[in-house]
């Protein structure tokens, strides 16, 4: 994977002085040249609108545009007319919520999720659970990030309508057993919701495996540019659901007090939609399957099991999530006893190495691990055994730095 | 690429003008930690994105700071910035307390301060250059925050708590 650095441009940046080291891929992934120029070149060459264009430019939009729906239906393994382009996770997993939620929960049903949830798979649900009189069920887990699937026997009941649940937490890299999951829910008639934002761009993922109902992931995390995510729904569940927004395009006849839907999936994506972003996300696919979803996961383990090695050299440092790896993505989350994770993060960055640190959107896991912040590294391709012990050893010096002690001691003799 | 280079003497610099000793120092042995007791003033700030705390009492005799509680719990910016804070607030009016607290925040938004003004603020100085790390400026100036809100809370009449 090393030869492949050189696709990324800002790799080569310095950032205070020193090559930038960039371990916060769960927030964001950066772009190989390839988006970049798919970007440039829409804007250069293609620009109009899609669907319905009569001229050559719009038509040639749309061939891309649904061309980027195969090739992301294909890279899940789903049929294009589940594909529905998002902003990104978030604006996928609220349109289920205002859409087949609002529909199919009645008062006194069930949602389960989990307490490692992202907010974005978190407050949809608190606000369908109030609106709906719902209510709000969590699968017990250990800090590590395990579930308790015994709880399942009496959590899924025939109240439980929908089961969305996390396919890696963004804290603690622990994968959950969806397939197992989903099969429980189907028993029991409830639909499974993935959030796939930190398992799409990591692992292979295949809905029809999954056997999931709805799959939210974004392209930003994936190599693609911020603003294109997308919500994957089995098709027989799609053609039920109500249009989230209504305006351009997902109508098909309008007269002055009604109108008629257009095909799936437009019917979901009023307006004009994200058309470079989605062309671009097709390019970051392309890219993705290249190389093999098989091999960017073997690479992630092999990275992630070496780093969780070095992180035992750190003193005083708990490092939290499943010790297995293959059971976690590449998502290190770090605390140290005596130095505030943000002071760490602060003196990394003076050493190029980008990490995040707080509470990751994930205010419920803070509490159930006891900190309040904790610090992130995460990796992704373009990663090197290198840069994990760059992380590591500027932890050290950060943390001698900050520790009670003749501070200059800390200095380091050599240049 | 090359990310295995020492650290250079450049990086301390930089990070030394952030961490000065003064605020490494009250970090390590922050102030006034003690509860103080049947206090006039109380209040409690938090920041819930990085999760820092302060809890703050204080005593008044004839108008004037007596004497000032403190715990707080987060990364060192709070921490000295809190503790530090409370050092300066001995022997001073709430009016001085209060022109004290829009001094320090004016530094940490960056604005040009007056000889005069940064007299005042003595060796609150030490954390001018937080003002280069915006996502630490909330860090230094949560104290503040805390006490301007008991000060408030005070005025108006509502010894609560």
């Amino acid at each position: 994977m090393v030869s492949i650095r050189k696709d990324f441009p800002i790799l080569s940046r310095q950032v205070r002085g020193k090559p930038l080291v960039y371990l916060d891929n769960a927030a964001t992934s950066q772009k190989p040249r390839a988006v970049i120029q798919a970007l440039s070149e829409y804007y250069e060459q293609h620009n109009a609108n899609v669907h319905r264009a009569v001229h050559t430019l719009g038509q040639e939009v749309t061939e891309r545009y649904e061309e980027a729906r195969q090739k992301v239906a294909d890279f899940i393994g789903a049929p294009a007319e589940g594909i529905i382009f998002t902003r990104g996770t978030t604006e996928a997993i609220n349109l289920v919520s205002y859409t087949w939620a609002e529909a199919n929960i009645s008062p006194g049903d069930e949602i389960l999720t989990t307490p490692m949830e992202h907010h974005s798979n978190l407050l949809p649900w608190q606000r369908v659970a109030q609106a709906r009189g719902a209510s709000l069920k969590f699968i017990p887990m250990s800090p590590q990030g395990t579930l308790s699937l015994s709880a399942l026997d009496t959590l899924l009941t025939e109240r439980t309508k929908l089961v969305a649940l996390t396919h890696m937490s963004n804290v603690l890299g622990a994968i959950t057993p969806v397939k197992e999951i989903a099969r429980r829910a189907h028993e029991k008639g409830a639909l499974v919701l993935v959030d796939g934002a930190q398992s799409v761009p990591h692992i292979p993922v295949d809905v029809k495996d999954l056997d999931c109902d709805f799959l939210a992931f974004s392209g930003h995390k994936m190599l693609a540019p911020t603003g294109i995510g997308v919500l994957y729904v089995r098709p027989q569940v799609l053609e039920t659901m109500e249009p989230f927004q209504l305006g351009g395009e997902m109508a098909r006849e309008v007269w002055l007090d009604r109108a008629t839907w257009n095909d799936l999936p437009i019917r979901f994506e009023a307006g004009t939609p994200n058309i470079a972003g989605a062309i671009a996300l097709g390019v970051a696919v392309d890219y993705l399957r290249n190389l093999g979803m098989e091999r960017v996961r073997e690479h992630e383990i092999q990275l992630t099991g070496y780093a969780l090695v070095r992180f035992q050299e750190l003193p005083n440092t708990e490092v939290f999530g499943p010790w297995d790896t293959q059971q976690r993505g590449g998502i290190i989350s770090f605390c140290h006893t005596g130095v505030h994770s943000h002071d760490l993060g602060t003196f990394l960055d003076h050493e190029g190495v980008a990490i995040r640190v707080g509470h990751h959107c994930a205010m419920p896991l803070m509490e159930l691990l006891k900190v309040s912040a904790t610090g992130r590294a995460s990796f992704y391709i373009y990663n090197i055994k290198a840069e994990v012990d760059l992380l590591v050893e500027t932890l050290q010096k950060a943390i001698r730095y900050f520790t009670p002690g003749p501070r200059r001691v800390a200095r380091p003799t050599n240049s | 690429m090359n990310p295995g280079q020492d650290i250079s003497q450049n990086l301390f610099e930089e990070l030394d003008d952030l961490y000065q000793d003064l605020i490494l120092d009250h970090y390590r042995r922050p102030r006034n930690q003690q509860q103080v007791a049947d206090p006039d003033i109380c209040a409690e700030g938090h920041n819930p994105f990085c999760g820092d705390r302060v809890a703050l009492q204080i005593k008044l005799e004839d108008g004037r700071v007596t004497q000032v509680g403190l715990q707080s719990h987060g990364c060192s910016i709070t921490q000295a910035s809190a503790s530090k804070m409370t050092e300066l607030l001995k022997d001073k009016t709430l009016e001085e307390t209060v022109i004290l607290s829009k001094l320090f925040t004016a530094m940490m938004q960056g604005k040009k301060l007056t000889e005069e003004e940064l007299e005042r603020l003595g060796e609150m100085k030490a954390f001018s250059a937080v003002c280069k790390y915006p996502i630490r400026i909330k860090c230094a100036v949560l104290p503040w925050n805390t006490l301007e809100d008991g000060v408030k809370h005070y005025r108006s009449g509502q010894k609560h708590r």
